[in-house]
This record gives structure tokens, C-alpha cells and sequence, in this order.
């Protein structure tokens, strides 16, 4: 067995020469290397730890934002509905009142109207009497020679008018 | 390796060979020859270099070999935060060093590059490699908790819940076990090692000796031989990755102790 064979032989050489590089991979790679390919991971980690919260910030605000525009959207059709309500409600009312206005002017024309067809038409028979009178009493002086006062004569037409 | 007249040494495996500065190079008498075994100590270091090379890209979206490093420093954390908690963050760089270090000898140590006339050295398959590693790591553990408990820490002789009338006897059992982390941790790795090496080249004689004995040998004991040596050499990768977790695990858990003392 040479490792107890050689051990006097080679103890101190064995023991030398691992310390020296053993020591130098604990130096150089332990602590040279380890802490910087730690630390990438670790930045990686923290990389993406982060990423993964402002993914999540934004999922929020997302959602945050579509929740308001639902309500205003909401809101606002709300508003329409009561806007155009009250667009026909004022519609309605508006027309009734000119209706009724133009009801009451018609009336107010039709009744005036009324005023003057009978004024018109109480002009017209005294107008009729006046020359059936003047007619009366040119008749009767052309056929009798009698000549006859305008009031006999408008006495007479009166009563044949009041008779026919 | 050795096939002295026809014979394989299981052992000449593990011999250590200087290459150069065998006569002078010396600190206070010791010979410190740069051997085979240093050879592949440097070997496995560069060859972790390499590797951590290709973590170092340090891009946002890692490719395939950034992902590979990250993922041994994220087990070897994973592995601390899970045994030690916060506080283990500290012994990352200590616990990858030792178990990448082990993982890589292990590993570089089963390449097949007999084949190409070169010996693949497994310096894991010495315990006096192994008995430095597992120093260095009952060190830390003896240095963290003396800082943090001073000698309070050595009530972690007393576990929680000791009856009173065993306090004459609990300690010295906790005492024993605790020395004895160092030397299990030690031959562990070691004997681990050295066994799959062995019983590789066992085999490797058999399929050797028995085809040189005949054709009705290879075929009756070379064959199964061979193929039992493909199924271990699968078994000795896992052992090697296997023993290199067990070394850094029971090192967290050690540490874990003198962190967290109850």
C-alpha cells in the first residue's frame, strides 16, 4: 500500500503541494469567483422578482382603470337615458302646449270669424230691405203713379219680408 | 498498470512518483518534490478554473454552461441555508472550494487515459491529502465555534435532554465523537477512493491474466469480468460525486454545530 508505504517519503511533499493549490482554488475560485457568479444569480433573481411585481402593478392598474371606465360608461349612459327623458318629457309638453295654443287661436279666429259672417250678413238684410223699400216705392209710382213715402214703403217691404 | 511477468499490482496505482525537485527543493528538511500527485492537484485546479470560466459571463439569460455553475454554487447555498441557515451564506466559498475540488480530482482521477499511456493520478486516494482536507475543515469548525461560544461550546458535549445521572458519561461519549469527525471524514473519501480504484484494476487483471490464459478463459472470466468492470466504472463516477457531497455535506453539518450550538 504506497500511501503507507511512501508516507514518509512523501508526507511533507503531499502536504505542500495540496495546501499551496488548494489554497489557491479556495482563494481564486472560492472566494474570487463564487461571490460574483452568486451575485449574478442574485441580481437574476431580484431581476426578476421585480419584473414579476411591476407585471403585477400593472395587472392592477389594468384592472383598476377598466373598473372606472365600466362605472363612467355606466355613468354616462345612465345620464343619457335621463337626458333623453327629459328631452321627450319636454317634447311631449312643448307640443301639448302649442297644440293648445293653436286650439285657442283657431278658436279665437273661428269665433271672430263667426263675429263678421253674422255682422256681414245683418249688413246684407238691411242692405236688402233699404233697396227692396227704394224698389217698393219706384214699383208703385211707376204702376199707380202714387207716390208713396220711403217709411210706407219700407213699412210694407218689412211686413211682406216678415210674411215671406 | 505494472504487468511485472504477467502480474498486476492493484496497488502500484497509488505510488507517487516525483517528477522533478527531488534533491533540493526542501522546506526545513522536508522534501517537497513536485510529484504526480501535485501534478493532478494542479491539473484538477486548472480544470475548476476552466469550469468557473464559464461562469463568469455573468449574462442576464445564462447559456448552458453558466447554467452549470450556477447550478453547483445554487446546491452548495442551497445545501448551507438548508444544514446552517442564514449564517452558512459565509461558508459558500469554503464548501464549493472543497467539494468541487474533490468532485474534480475524483472525476479526473476515473478518466480512462491509461489508454493513452498516461496515469490518471486519484491524489483522493490518499489519506494524507484526505487527512488535510478534513484538518482544514475540524479546524473551521474547532476556530467558529470557540469564536462565537468560547468555551461554552463545549456544551455541545451535552445534548439537550441528557438525564443527570448519565452527565458522567454523555460527555465523554459526545467528546469521542466529536474527535473522531476528523479521521471518519479522512478515511472516508480515502477508502471510498482507493476500494473503486482497486477493484478496477482487480478486474483489469482478471480480464488481463485469464485472456492471456486462454481463449476459454477470456471468454469465460475476461468477458463477465469486463462487463462488471463498465457497470463499476458507472458506480465509481456516482461514488465520486457521492463522496464529494458527503465530504462538503458532513463539513456543513459540522459547521452547523459550532454556527448553531443547540
Amino acid at each position: 500500500m504506497p500511501q503507507i508505504a511512501q508516507i514518509a517519503a512523501t508526507y511533507a511533499s503531499q502536504i505542500f503541494w495540496l495546501l499551496l493549490i488548494f489554497g489557491a482554488v479556495f482563494f481564486v475560485i472560492g472566494l474570487g469567483m463564487v461571490p460574483k457568479v452568486q451575485s449574478t444569480v442574485d441580481a437574476r433573481d431580484k431581476q426578476i422578482a421585480g419584473d414579476l411585481a411591476a407585471a403585477e402593478q400593472a395587472r392592477k392598474d389594468a384592472d383598476a382603470r377598466e373598473e372606472a371606465y365600466r362605472a363612467k360608461t355606466d355613468a354616462n349612459r345612465a345620464e343619457a337615458l335621463k337626458v333623453t327623458q327629459a328631452a321627450k318629457a319636454k317634447g311631449i309638453f312643448d307640443s301639448e302646449t302649442a297644440l293648445a295654443k293653436a286650439d285657442a287661436e283657431i278658436a279665437d279666429t273661428v269665433s271672430a270669424a263667426e263675429a263678421r259672417i253674422k255682422a256681414a250678413s245683418d249688413a246684407a238684410s238691411a242692405g236688402i230691405e233699404t233697396i227692396a223699400a227704394e224698389a217698393a216705392q219706384a214699383m208703385v209710382a211707376r204702376l199707380s203713379g202714387a207716390n208713396i213715402t220711403p217709411a210706407q214703403a219700407a213699412i210694407a217691404v218689412k211686413a211682406a219680408l216678415a210674411n215671406g | 498498470m505494472a504487468a511485472e511477468a504477467g502480474k498486476v499490482d492493484p496497488m502500484h496505482q497509488f505510488t507517487i512518483e516525483p517528477l522533478f525537485g527531488t534533491d533540493h527543493w526542501a522546506i526545513a528538511g522536508h522534501n517537497i518534490a513536485f510529484t504526480n500527485s501535485a501534478l493532478w492537484m494542479a491539473i484538477t485546479a486548472v480544470v475548476l478554473w476552466l469550469f468557473m470560466l464559464g461562469g463568469m459571463k455573468r449574462a442576464l439569460v445564462p447559456g448552458r454552461w453558466q447554467m452549470a455553475v450556477e447550478s453547483m454554487t445554487g446546491f452548495i447555498d442551497g445545501m448551507l441555508s438548508a444544514n446552517v441557515g442564514p449564517a452558512g451564506k459565509k461558508y459558500v466559498p469554503y464548501i464549493f472550494s472543497i467539494f468541487m475540488f474533490i468532485l474534480f480530482a475524483n472525476l479526473l482521477g476515473l478518466l480512462p487515459l491509461g489508454l493513452i499511456g498516461v496515469h490518471p493520478f486519484t491524489f483522493t486516494s490518499h489519506f494524507t491529502v484526505t487527512g488535510v482536507l478534513a484538518i482544514l475543515s475540524f479546524s473551521i469548525v474547532l476556530i467558529v465555534g470557540f469564536w462565537r461560544h468560547g468555551l461554552h461550546f463545549f456544551s455541545l458535549f451535552v445534548p439537550h435532554g441528557t438525564p443527570w445521572w448519565l452527565l458522567w458519561l454523555i460527555p465523554f461519549i459526545e467528546l469521542v465523537s466529536f474527535m473522531v469527525r476528523p479521521f471518519s471524514l479522512a478515511l472516508r473519501l480515502f477508502v471510498a477512493m482507493m476500494a473503486g480504484h482497486v477493484l478496477l484494476e482487480v478486474l483489469s487483471s482478471f480480464v488481463i491474466n485469464s485472456t492471456n490464459a486462454g481463449a476459454g478463459f477470456g471468454l469465460a472470466i475476461g468477458v463477465p469480468s469486463f462487463i462488471l468492470m463498465i457497470a463499476i466504472c458507472a458506480l465509481e463516477m456516482l461514488v465520486a460525486a457521492i463522496q464529494a457531497y458527503v465530504f462538503a455535506l458532513l463539513t456543513s453539518l459540522y459547521i452547523n454545530d459550532a454556527e448553531n450550538l443547540h
